[in-house]
């Protein structure tokens, strides 16, 4: 179990994710960023929970949807907002946007603009931490639409079959852009393919961190153990649309509503509360602080350099 | 001097891969059948035996998922070596080489690289029709980001290869099912053969013919032919195909005045229109004397019949007509 002061960190992340993905989209809404964005807002607890079941060393990959994972992961939030702005500063130099957030040397091997993208990369993580005898384990972030990609069979099993240190977290948000799981799959919960492939699969209630934390934390350690991968599969939900040009015509408001009342940053922050580890006031405080703290963060990139422009012939190779 | 020794192209491919994996314990090679099958086309014969299965690795047929995966080991330092048993077979990884391997360092800002190497046999010829006999060399050239090697020599093949495991960035190694029992010269220590350079393989006057691979020894064929009725042709083996060397090609064809290339995708967007394409755009130009040419495939899929299969494909009858008509043609007019 986490201390305290740990308990409380999360709770911060998971603030901060949800600052700058509402940040992110008021700036798509006055026009101040190009291009597009994936929000995680409503999906906080399950980056938060699952990355801090992992140890110093292991890596993670991420999706489209990303800002959350990265944060999560302890990506600076003053490099990722120049990422998104298009700075010189960005993590990827402002030739990635908000699809491509990566600190590899850090662990974080990328954010993935195709989905299912990454799921090879974390079973190659994964090769290499077991070739090299390393204490290392890769955690694999997709969505219910990427468990419908043929690469995702392949790399379960691929996994299972080496017993790979790989975690594969599906975030089912019940809705692959507009199309409903309840479409989409003829066999729920998306836990049970893991019998197809041999390793253990678990649905959990992803809108609770601690549920998240606990089924990652026994599944990096069977990683860890060398018995395999295991696949979990959170139940949550995205508030925002898809990206965003959404319209959401294949939701309700009433849904939405729904899945807002179980929001996981007040959850969680209320178990805090009981235990006596926050006090009264203080979720709205640390929630004004997370917002100043992203808008700092976006100020502070406004002002950056735009790169140069022969830089977008660079990197190509190395 | 000691004799030189004399070893087929499977074994030189072979070769380099074992010399590199006694080397440097982050290489490995991953495919189907590699391991105790030693390879469909044997080129991993008795490596399994000499590294074990962790090394040279059996995988089930998911193309998608375990160049996926050496895509994600390179991208933590290790050099996987990964065979795609016959190059037709690269569609299914299509999204891992193309959108993944060839993309992560630039999008991720440079900081980030990716060393893998795709071995694969291509081309036809060997009466396996349409899905066993592609040449999709083409595709690769252009995505930037990757590299595209075909060897044509034993001795290109060792060094070709060995370069492309030293190489920071992905390799797509295009072997070729007819040259795996040609044979030549290879020395036995780690040499290189340096991406990126032509080899000029016959000096002539007459025209320059560029291939590479199996239309390089076709091209040579032509050549002698054409020798023999006074024609001497220049030939260029490209030996990468990304990135091209275009100078050597330049230097040729301002000698020769000719360009013919040879290549044996199917026409339409093939290779051979960018060698041509970089030459018409450039200085070299205004030495052609004559319309330039390619000797293509045509465009069909590779028929199973064996003169069905001869009459689509490149052969060095066609390429001495090619040159004939190009010398026969008035000047400036389209061949």
């Amino acid at each position: 179990m986490k201390s305290t002061e740990e308990r409380r960190e999360m709770l911060w992340k998971m603030l901060l994710i949800r600052a700058f993905d509402e940040k992110v989209n008021d700036l798509y809404a006055e026009g101040r960023v190009h291009g597009t964005a994936h929000f995680y807002v409503g999906q906080e607890a399950v980056a938060v929970g699952a990355v801090a079941a992992l140890k110093e060393g292991d890596v993670i990959t991420s999706t489209h949807r990303g800002h959350g994972h990265a944060i999560a992961f302890g990506l600076d939030v003053d490099r990722m907002a120049a990422e998104l702005l298009g700075k010189a500063t960005g993590y990827c130099r402002g030739k990635g946007g908000s699809m491509h957030i990566a600190d590899v040397s850090a662990g974080m091997l990328g954010a993935n603009g195709i989905v299912g993208g990454s799921m090879g990369i974390a079973c190659g993580a994964g090769w290499a931490f077991k070739r090299r005898g390393q204490d290392r384990a890769a955690l694999c972030f997709f969505g219910d639409g990427a468990v419908q990609e043929g690469i995702s069979s392949e790399t379960f099993n691929l996994a299972a079959i080496w017993k790979l240190p790989v975690v594969f977290l599906c975030e089912n948000n019940q809705y692959a852009m507009s199309l409903s799981v309840r479409k989409a799959f003829a066999v729920e919960p998306i836990s049970g393919r893991a019998a197809a492939y041999g390793m253990p699969g678990e649905t959990v209630d992803g809108m609770d961190l601690e549920e998240v934390y606990r089924a990652a934390a026994a599944a990096l350690k069977r990683a860890r153990d060398g018995e395999g991968p295991t696949l979990i599969e959170t139940v949550t939900y995205r508030y925002l649309g898809h990206s965003k040009s959404d319209a959401n015509l294949y939701r309700t408001r009433e849904e939405i509503r729904q899945w807002r009342e179980m929001d996981p940053i007040e959850r969680f922050a209320g178990k805090l509360q009981e235990e006596g580890a926050l006090a009264e006031n203080e979720l709205q405080e640390m929630e004004s602080r997370a917002y100043r703290r992203i808008d700092e963060a976006f100020e502070k990139a406004a002002k950056e350099p735009e790169p140069e422009l022969k830089s977008a012939l660079e990197d190509v190779y190395a | 001097m000691p004799e030189a020794r004399v070893i087929t192209y499977r074994e030189a491919v072979r070769e380099a891969m074992v010399q590199a994996m006694r080397h440097n314990e982050e290489v490995f090679l991953m495919g189907e059948d590699v391991g105790v099958y030693g390879g469909a086309f044997g080129v991993s014969r008795g490596m399994v035996e000499e590294f074990g299965e962790d090394r040279v690795v059996d995988t089930p047929l998911s193309e998608a998922g375990f160049v996926g995966l050496c895509t994600g080991a390179a991208l933590l330092g290790m050099r996987p070596i990964a065979e795609i048993q016959f190059s037709d077979f690269i569609t299914h990884c299509m999204d891992q080489l193309v959108n993944q391997a060839a993309k992560v360092r630039y999008m991720f800002g440079g900081e980030a690289s990716v060393p893998l190497v795709v071995r694969t046999p291509g081309g036809a010829g060997t009466g396996a029709a349409a899905q066993h006999s592609q040449s999709l060399e083409a595709w690769f050239v252009h995505v930037p980001g990757l590299k595209v090697v075909m060897p044509s020599t034993p001795y290109d093949a060792k060094g070709l290869l060995l370069a492309a495991l030293d190489d920071p960035n992905p390799v797509i190694f295009y072997e070729h099912k007819l040259l795996y029992n040609r044979k030549g010269e290879v020395p036995e220590d780690l040499y290189r053969v340096p991406l990126g350079e032509a080899a000029l393989s016959r000096e002539g006057e007459d025209v320059t013919l560029v291939a590479a691979g199996l239309m390089h020894h076709y091209a040579l064929e032509a050549a002698d032919a054409l020798s023999g009725e006074g024609v001497e042709a220049e030939v260029i083996d490209l030996r990468t195909l990304s990135p091209m060397d275009h100078r050597t090609v330049a230097r040729s064809v301002e000698k020769t005045g000719k360009l013919v290339v040879v290549e044996e995708d199917v026409k339409t967007c093939g290779w051979g229109a960018e060698v041509v394409s970089r030459i018409v755009e450039s200085e070299s130009f205004y030495a052609l004397d004559r319309s330039p040419a390619r000797v293509a495939a045509a465009d069909v899929p590779i028929p199973y019949n064996r003169r069905l299969e001869a009459y689509v494909r490149p052969t060095p009858e066609k390429v001495v007509e090619a040159v004939k008509a190009l010398l026969d043609a008035r000047v400036g007019v389209y061949a």
